[in-house]
């Protein structure tokens, strides 16, 4: 097929790109500011990392936020495998049009409501508002991504490799966990990054269900970010951008070579 | 042996049943809650409102119920604005997003094929990074003596400091940056697969461009234009973060209202009952987002 770019097309790859990344990177130069006015360039300076490294209040909100992506994430990862599977292995199950409905609509669903309704069931259940509190309503909400990612895999994966091996006499779950998984394995892995970072990153769910003792750090980004921009937190923003392309580009090579090695191994 | 017996055996039911399980108790019940509590009197006592459920008297507990909130947010027409503002702010958002991603994905899907996975890496990237810094990144920008005046008065564009943070535009801004990579992929996915030929025979017959783009480029982006829309749309409604950041108080949300409702004047029902509002506002939506999305993964080859 013969497609070549027009100037339009590039110009609109060049404009839209330039707005997607323009204000992240002035972000990150900014927290190199030596002034304490934010938008106002007073030369090179670090001190806002030092700072930022001797914030107590900080540094345990960023603790606690990184226990409740662990825990939460994994078992998203758990729970949004097996409803994967579910959704493509086992046809047409009692209930299985709610099933569909209840892994959709988290998704979309306004974060306003999935914290409310979540706090007021932790209320009637009489479960303290705190740690744990979060780390089930992320769950919840990350498990419905797992689904989606890992279900677009299962959808694709050539099933006669599973057929043949139960063919040649493997019992069912050492057919799933020897051609199966390994070959859902990457999209397992993104499932568990894309829960990982959505729960890092939310501040409405975690609002409503944070209680005493239990503070994140997006909820502390937030209340600081009410009284005024702070180059503390142009530091705080800096690292975690810095994390997430470090993840997301050493994740691309690695499944790159995956790929690669598959390929090879085909031949 | 069929594949369905394979499963079978392999978990006797407990596959879908863990998930489902789940689901069922932390966004089924908590629903359920909330619709009870919205229709429920506000109590003195802490949590601030009367017991949910108590089983030993089930008439009592149907015959306590009632719409008086659902009265209120009619009787206050802060409710309607807010919802009118809601929905209005959203589709605008989502008509500029589709104006803005559309010639993004368009020139995505026209480069030349070993770059366009980079392409959609690059617009993925910046959702891995965080919503509120993101957000937050614009204020610095906006503000009356921020990045963007300083920009155009070096350039000798404006003389006078533009004041856009806590204004409507700030969020329309807001919101289109957030949400773009969720506008841009599905148009992408279907432009993807577009057949050029169609283009040149249209060419060949006669039709102008601006007519080719009509007649076809559009029919065939379809499906992207109404998945990235309602991907934008649904949650742009109830967007908190955005409004009550980039917006003045003066940009009425629903999203907004609900949360002051429930941290500002701790009246958990009013707050339930303005979240089955915005429920409301959006089960048409959501429902066929839903379908839409569950017939493009089952028709995947």
């Amino acid at each position: 097929m013969n497609r070549r770019l027009s100037l339009f097309n590039v110009t609109s790859l060049v404009i839209g790109f330039a707005f997607l990344y323009l204000p992240i990177l002035l972000l990150v130069i900014y927290s190199f500011n030596a002034s304490r006015l934010v938008t106002v360039w007073g030369g090179f300076s670090t001190q806002w990392y030092g700072a930022l490294f001797r914030n107590q209040a900080l540094m345990e909100a960023a603790w606690v936020t990184l226990r409740i992506a662990l825990l939460s994430a994994t078992f998203a990862t758990i729970l949004g495998t097996l409803a994967a599977l579910a959704l493509t292995r086992y046809g047409r199950f009692p209930g299985r049009t709610l099933f569909t409905g209840m892994v959709y609509a988290p998704m979309v669903m306004p974060e306003v409501i999935t914290g409310l309704s979540l706090l007021l069931f932790f209320v009637a259940i009489d479960l303290d508002r705190g740690f744990w509190t979060i780390t089930l309503a992320h769950t919840t909400l990350t498990m419905c991504f797992v689904t989606v990612v890992v279900q677009s895999r299962l959808m694709t994966f050539d099933r006669s490799l599973e057929e043949a091996a139960m063919d040649l006499g493997a019992p069912p779950m050492r057919t799933f966990f020897t051609v199966t998984l390994p070959l859902i394995a990457p999209s397992i892995v993104a499932g568990f990054l894309l829960a990982f970072t959505l729960s890092m990153d939310d501040l409405v769910i975690a609002s409503f269900n944070a209680g005493p003792g239990a503070t994140t750090l997006p909820i502390k980004i937030y209340s600081q970010v009410r009284l005024g921009l702070s180059p503390e937190v142009n530091a705080a923003s800096a690292i975690l951008i810095g994390i997430v392309t470090l993840g997301v580009i050493s994740a691309t090579l690695i499944s790159k070579r995956s790929v690669l090695r598959s390929r090879r191994n085909a031949h | 042996m069929t594949e369905r017996s394979f499963m079978r055996r392999l978990t006797s039911g407990l596959v879908p049943a863990v998930p489902y399980l789940w689901l069922g108790v932390f966004f089924l019940v908590p629903f359920l809650i909330v619709l009870k509590i919205s229709l429920s009197d506000p109590a003195v006592a802490q949590p601030p409102y009367r017991p949910v459920f108590d089983w030993s008297d089930v008439a009592g507990f149907f015959g306590a119920l009632d719409l008086e909130n659902f009265e209120m947010l009619t009787q206050d027409d802060l409710y309607l604005r807010a919802t009118i503002s809601s929905v209005r702010i959203a589709a605008v958002s989502t008509l500029l997003l589709l104006l803005v991603g559309f010639p993004i994905a368009y020139g995505m899907a026209r480069a030349p094929e070993r770059y366009r996975s980079l392409l959609v890496a690059l617009v993925i990237l910046p959702f891995w990074t965080s919503f509120l810094i993101r957000i937050y990144a614009w204020i610095a920008i906006l503000k009356p003596e921020g990045l963007l005046t300083q920009a155009l008065m070096a350039l000798g564009l404006i003389s006078e400091p533009l004041d856009i943070l806590n204004t409507e535009a700030a969020v329309y801004i807001g919101i289109v940056y957030a949400y773009l990579p969720f506008m841009v992929l599905p148009l992408y996915a279907t432009l993807e697969k577009m057949d050029d030929t169609l283009l040149e025979a249209a060419l060949d017959l006669g039709s102008t461009p601006w007519r080719s783009f009509w007649t076809i480029t559009v029919p065939l982006a379809m499906p992207g234009i109404v998945a990235g829309s309602l991907l934008c749309f649904i949650p742009a409604v109830g967007e908190f973060v955005i409004p009550d950041l980039l917006g003045g108080s003066e940009t009425l949300m629903i999203g907004r209202q609900l949360w002051s409702e429930f941290f500002s004047n701790r009246d958990w029902p009013l707050a339930s009952a303005v979240a089955i509002l915005l429920l409301i506002i959006l089960v048409v939506p959501i429902v066929i987002y839903r379908d839409v999305e569950a017939r493009r993964v089952e028709a995947r080859p």
